[in-house]
């Protein structure tokens, strides 16, 4: 595996060993050891045909609920992702090296602005509407090839971020390659953070590159949030509830994006 | 508006819903003149295919007039006031697969695309009103519908030609086009194809139109077989032999048919005892697929041959000869079509005369028939092989 990143990764920089870490293997461990035995629980449980036994099952059942969201916050997020996108290595590092088109395609982020070369003001959005705000700085960049920028001490919310453009194999279009941590803090607001990037963010990630290849390639990303339909039953209202249509660009930035793009 | 919307299993109903906006730059608004219920709509009419959502507005066979169009496509491209078809498939015209004219496999037109990769590993272009794993865009059955993309898919209609004549370049007449290029045919060569629906229609004339020098008809649907006859083919009615595998043998010398057909797809019907299985296991909804179709193509082709799959399939299917496919050496072909290939090349064949696709209709209803429509078609009452449905006409009065 490791030597499958290696080649993947033609900057040893951006190596995700030389990011800051996801979870260490006994993290692992401490994770997996009462959810293995809540889950027994609930099993040994359920044979039992009575009160009692249903009771203890239930108990099992949550135990094993609250272990696999996580008791407290896992202390950090790691995500990595890749897609080819049918472009030039260029046009794609110009597209993400204006950090403000980000919000375009990274669902949680708001905005974006950029206060100099190298440093920017992020606004993510978390649950409940309720914003984290931090500062960026760019680490380190070669031109049409990557990218690493960080969060600021004093943040919100510790993150690192890179993100690598390479021509594909047979000169077919580009791989883009980022790779995201986050070290979301104590207490609420890092509570707040690991439910806006959910459970799986490499999920995040994933479909965070899938919009920006659609960005870059269709010049806009698909969509059906604002589409008619008949009465929705309450089953599929309370789905879109729990997972509600997530922001899109608005028609707006989506247009320009498309004009810059004709007259590049 | 009125639209045709899936309230659940065997249960569509025309509701009044808003009129679709302008979601995209490149997206375009039709009004609606014709529009059609497809075989593959009974599969989700049957309840076959998953991530449905109540309220859903279906139909992908449809027609009209352009209205509106989106900021991000030029008047030479499309403009309000043209008169277009619109393929079943959604293309952004970009990618690495539209670029290669694998329309269908479009990488950047299904909203969804995340769920059609826990199913298939890869996710196909969206599609009008077809669930949710497949975009879950609105579809058209309706009076007005957004079409997505419209720099690239809608076709524009010369005057001069009815609605009746160029609807079924949205889907059947290219889908039944692109079966018989993927029968590799030869001239001469002897095809077999299972199912005589629309799709099926068109693909025995698109067979004869490549060259096949035999093509031989399979269903059991006395009116569908007689069309079939009609459109050039000879027919086996299914329940009036044993086994149709050998039969298929005795018909060409025990060599087999030179490619196999499968204008079915997973609601296959039969008399052998896995399709019992099958049915039985469909209805539990244990499975998603009754390959029973499938199976006797494979086992019926002549080594060396090709297999065309148009029938559409979902899921997981069992008991497939792949012991058959592999010792004779079968090459495989299917997908969903890629209409851009076909769109224009067949609308001159039909300006040319070489085809009249209107032959296929067996009912117009005006739209507030639909739902009524669905179960004629599913049980095939009525005689009916194709329903065209008009959404301005007033249900009240034409019936």
């Amino acid at each position: 595996m490791d030597q499958i990143r290696e080649k993947h990764f033609s900057n040893p920089r951006l190596h995700p060993s030389n990011l800051s870490q996801s979870q260490s293997q006994s993290n692992q461990w401490q994770r997996w050891a009462p959810l293995a035995g809540a889950g027994a629980l609930a099993v040994l449980a359920a044979t039992r045909k009575s009160k009692t036994g249903v009771a203890l099952a239930l108990t099992g059942g949550l135990l094993a609920h609250y272990f696999t969201n996580g008791a407290g916050t896992p202390a950090k997020f790691h995500a990595q992702a890749s897609f080819a996108l049918n472009t030039t290595p260029d046009k794609a590092y110009r597209m993400w090296r204006n950090f403000e088109n980000l919000p375009l395609f990274m669902r949680h982020l708001e905005s974006v602005t950029v206060k100099g070369d190298r440093r920017s003001q992020w606004t993510a959005i978390g649950p409940l509407g309720r914003q984290v705000t931090w500062e960026a700085e760019i680490v380190d960049e070669k031109n049409d090839e990557w990218i690493i920028w960080r969060s600021l001490p004093g943040s919100d919310l510790s993150n690192t971020g890179s993100v690598e453009f390479h021509t594909a194999p047979g000169g077919r279009g580009t791989i883009v390659t980022a790779v995201m941590d986050y070290e979301p803090p104590a207490g609420a607001i890092g509570r707040a953070f690991a439910t806006m990037l959910g459970k799986n963010p490499q999920f995040a990630l994933r479909e965070d590159l899938r919009r920006f290849k659609a960005l870059l390639e269709a010049g806009e990303i698909p969509t059906i949030e604002g589409q008619p339909h008949g009465p929705r039953s309450t089953l599929v209202k309370a789905i879109h509830a729990v997972y509600p249509e997530k922001r899109k660009p608005t028609e707006s930035t989506a247009r320009e994006f498309v004009a810059a793009e004709r007259r590049a | 508006m009125k639209a045709i919307c899936w309230m659940g299993v065997e249960k569509m109903k025309v509701e009044d819903v808003p009129e679709p906006r302008i979601l995209n730059p490149r997206d375009a608004i039709i009004r609606i003149t014709s529009t059609c219920i497809c075989g593959s709509d009974l599969h989700l009419y049957d309840g076959y295919i998953p991530t449905m959502e109540q309220g859903d507005i279906l139909g992908h066979e449809f027609m009209g007039e352009v209205v509106e169009v989106g900021p991000g496509i030029s008047r030479e491209k499309l403009k309000a006031g043209d008169r277009v078809v619109i393929p079943f498939t959604i293309a952004c015209g970009h990618c690495f697969f539209c670029e290669q004219q694998l329309w269908s496999c479009c990488d950047n037109t299904n909203p969804n695309a995340w769920i059609a990769e826990n199913f298939f590993g890869y996710s196909p272009s969206g599609l009008f009103g077809y669930s949710h794993m497949t975009g879950g865009y609105a579809g058209g059955q309706a009076q007005y519908a957004r079409v997505p993309c419209a720099d690239i898919g809608p076709l524009k209609i010369p005057e001069g030609l009815t609605d009746e004549q160029v609807v079924f370049l949205s889907d059947i007449f290219p889908t039944g086009y692109m079966a018989a290029e993927n029968c590799n045919i030869r001239p001469g060569d002897t095809i077999a194809i299972w199912g005589c629906g629309p799709v099926g229609q068109f693909a025995i004339r698109s067979a004869i139109m490549l060259g096949a020098g035999r093509v031989i008809a399979i269903d059991n649907v006395p009116e569908r077989l007689r069309m079939a006859e009609q459109g050039g083919a000879e027919t086996i009615n299914y329940d009036e032999v044993d086994n149709v595998v050998q039969l298929l043998k005795d018909l060409t010398g025990n060599r087999g048919p030179d490619s196999c057909m499968d204008a079915v797809g997973l609601e296959a019907s039969g008399h052998t005892l896995p399709f019992i299985v099958d049915r039985v296991k469909q209805g539990m909804r244990l499975s998603t697929e009754r390959p029973n179709v499938l199976r006797q193509a494979i086992l019926a082709c002549r080594k060396g041959g090709t297999l065309s799959i148009p029938g559409v399939y979902g899921g997981f299917a069992d008991k497939i000869p792949l012991g058959s496919l592999m010792n004779k050496g079968l090459t495989v072909k299917t997908g969903q079509t890629h209409m851009m290939r076909y769109m224009k090349p067949l609308l001159e064949r039909i300006q040319r005369g070489e085809i009249d696709p209107t032959f296929v209709i067996s009912h117009r209803l005006p739209i507030d028939q639909g739902p009524e429509a669905y179960k004629i078609f599913r049980d095939k009452q009525d005689h009916c092989t194709k329903v065209v449905l008009k959404p301005w006409e007033d249900g009240a009065r034409a019936a």
